[in-house]
């Protein structure tokens, strides 16, 4: 039981920086972007790569990163330069991805991590005392989702983060300001986009592989989490949007445990992912897409 | 200080919905001058203030600003000189941010929006000052969204958000247009006041001909495309609301309708 537990605040964890991500396009910037599904396991096939090939696991990270920033650019780009629509845009990038990131794993649609290190087994993880190790997976996974929310939260009440806000609010604001809105936009997209491949990062590393499946329902995952999120601690105004995004993605791995425990078997995983989100959805009608942007001073 | 060219505009250019609305428009707006434009519907008066805030292109002409040409500058570029309130009071504010985030932003224009704390702490009475002068109690409100407020509310913030930092246009287009009476005059003194205060070169749309007549230093008529009137401070004193409404009628008579 508490192994089951420990699994899916492991889960909810490293999906809650995707959720964090999903939550500034989504939430903040009004923007459905469906380069994530591209961009969660380009992270993954960025970290496969480099472990496999002996670099530093957090470095690893540190890639992940900046290549879910380029393709996030990309989709901005498409949608402020190339005026495409902003779901069509992300579509575009998503589809583009699907072959980039079997290029970046090595023309190879999955990859497993066999050896080498990980930020699960070495550097700090290792330095951990003896009674912790069985926990270790957990302990750095929420050192990093506390890292990413504590992060988000301080940009999120700069004068930059007031403009990603006022981007997703009020379009006309932010030209009031003498600010060119495409590029806020852009600019969120580039952050959000980061963050999903990160997230793709640490979950490659934790189940040591890397497999282009692992990109279609993301963005549903992302979604259901932060919709789930908003919707439960709507009623408490003081809860943080980017801390009912991570509550929402440790709750959806929980239904979705919960799912696997009733017997549904893995190759069900994107049918369960599908279906939670309906219900999410259905739960959510009533007060329609819940703005759940809000910096808090 | 404010120049139009010999503007020309034609929407749907090549359509069967092609319309021509200005053919060599001139206008020219003088530092300090509190110009009130009115006229029928469609006459072209929030087009025009689109082309001078460019929220739309203009096919051919100039407008100067100080002798420079301000053609090529895109619509937020100009926001750097030039503040505006809209009709609708949605327009002017974020609602999901609270009255003292979208001042502290209003208060940040044409500095950079960087990694700096959204809110200076020693702005925050500044703000309740500029707040008070409302007289709506928002002042004890700051930490209210601005979706939370009236529509009154709402239009009276926008207007203290794009006169905080120093502009050298203001373009009011109908901007009390969708407020109860009362809120209206309060709204309209306010905008008297502000421009005064800041010596501030304005354009205001306006329905109310009251307002049109009263306020400002000049004013102007349009009709379709064209200005058909056109007085100064003094003559402006000499007119009254009656004289205005029986100008309309002679001009809907002329149009045939
Ligand atoms: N985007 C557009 N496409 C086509 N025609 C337009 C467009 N915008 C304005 N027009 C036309 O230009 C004319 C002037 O419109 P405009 O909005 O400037 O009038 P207005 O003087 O502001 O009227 P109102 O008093 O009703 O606000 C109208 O005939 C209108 O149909
Ligand atoms: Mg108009």
């Amino acid at each position: 039981m508490i192994d089951i537990l420990i699994g899916i605040l492991e889960q909810g964890f490293i999906y809650g920086i995707l959720a964090l991500g999903v939550y500034i396009t989504y939430s903040i910037l009004d923007f459905p972007d469906l380069s994530v599904d591209g961009t969660f396991p380009m992270g993954a096939a960025v970290a496969a790569i480099m472990i496999v090939n002996g670099m530093n696991p957090w470095l690893a990270l540190v890639v992940a990163f900046a290549a879910g920033s380029a393709a996030g650019l990309v989709t901005g780009l498409i949608h402020v330069k190339g005026k495409v629509r902003d779901l069509l845009s992300g579509i575009i990038t998503m589809t583009a991805l699907y072959s980039v990131n079997i290029h970046i794993a090595d023309g190879k649609s999955n990859l497993a991590i066999f050896t080498g290190e990980t930020i699960f087994n070495s550097g700090i993880a290792a330095m951990l005392p003896e009674v912790l190790q069985p926990y270790r997976a957990l302990i750095i996974s929420a050192v990093l989702i506390i890292i990413c929310k504590l992060v988000m939260d301080w940009y999120l009440n700069t004068k930059s983060g007031f403009l990603l806000f006022a981007a997703g609010d009020n379009q006309q604001v932010v030209t009031a300001l003498a600010e060119d809105h495409g590029k806020v936009k852009i600019m969120g997209l580039i952050l959000a986009n980061g963050l999903v491949a990160l997230s793709g990062a640490v979950l490659c590393q934790h189940q040591r592989f890397f497999d282009v499946s692992m990109g279609p329902g993301s963005v549903v995952l992302g979604l259901a989490a932060v919709i789930m999120g908003m919707k439960l601690f709507s009623n408490f105004g003081f809860v943080k949007g980017t801390t009912a995004a991570i509550a929402g993605a440790i709750l959806y791995k929980a239904c979705y445990a919960g799912a696997i425990a009733l017997g549904m078997e893995a190759i069900d995983m994107k049918l369960i992912t599908a279906i939670l989100f309906l219900v999410v959805l259905m739960f959510n009608t009533g007060n329609g897409k819940k703005k759940g942007g809000q910096p808090h001073a | 200080m404010l120049k139009l060219e010999n503007i020309c505009k034609t929407f749907n250019p090549g359509t069967v919905n092609e319309s021509t609305l200005f053919t060599n428009f001139n206008l020219q707006v003088k530092k300090g001058e509190f110009i009130s434009v009115i006229g029928s519907n469609g006459s072209g008066k929030t087009t025009i203030l689109n082309i001078i805030c460019g929220t739309i292109p203009l096919d051919s002409g100039n407008i100067l600003v100080q002798g420079q040409n301000i053609n090529k500058l895109k619509e937020y570029q100009r926001s750097k000189f030039i503040g505006r309130v809209f009709q609708d009071p949605a327009k002017g504010t974020c609602p999901s941010m609270t009255i003292l985030q979208n001042m502290a932003m209003a208060d940040n224009k044409g500095k950079p929006f960087n990694l700096t704390g959204g809110i200076n702490k020693k702005r925050i009475s500044f703000y309740q000052e500029q707040l008070s002068r409302l007289k709506l109690g928002l002042e004890d409100k700051l930490h209210v969204k601005v979706g939370a407020l009236s529509g009154g509310q709402r239009q009276a913030m926008a207007l203290l958000m794009s006169t905080m930092t120093p502009l050298d246009f203001l373009i009011l287009d109908e901007h009390t247009a969708a407020l109860d009476p009362k809120t209206s005059e309060i709204i309209m003194e306010l905008t008297d006041e502000i421009v005064r205060e800041k010596q501030l070169t304005a354009l205001m749309v306006s329905h109310n001909l009251r307002h049109a007549v009263e306020y400002g230093n000049r004013m102007i008529m349009m009709h379709q495309g064209g200005i058909v009137l056109d007085y100064d401070a003094q003559k402006k004193k000499q007119t009254r609301v009656d004289d205005i409404l029986g100008i309309f009628n002679e001009i809907s008579i002329e149009c045939g309708n």
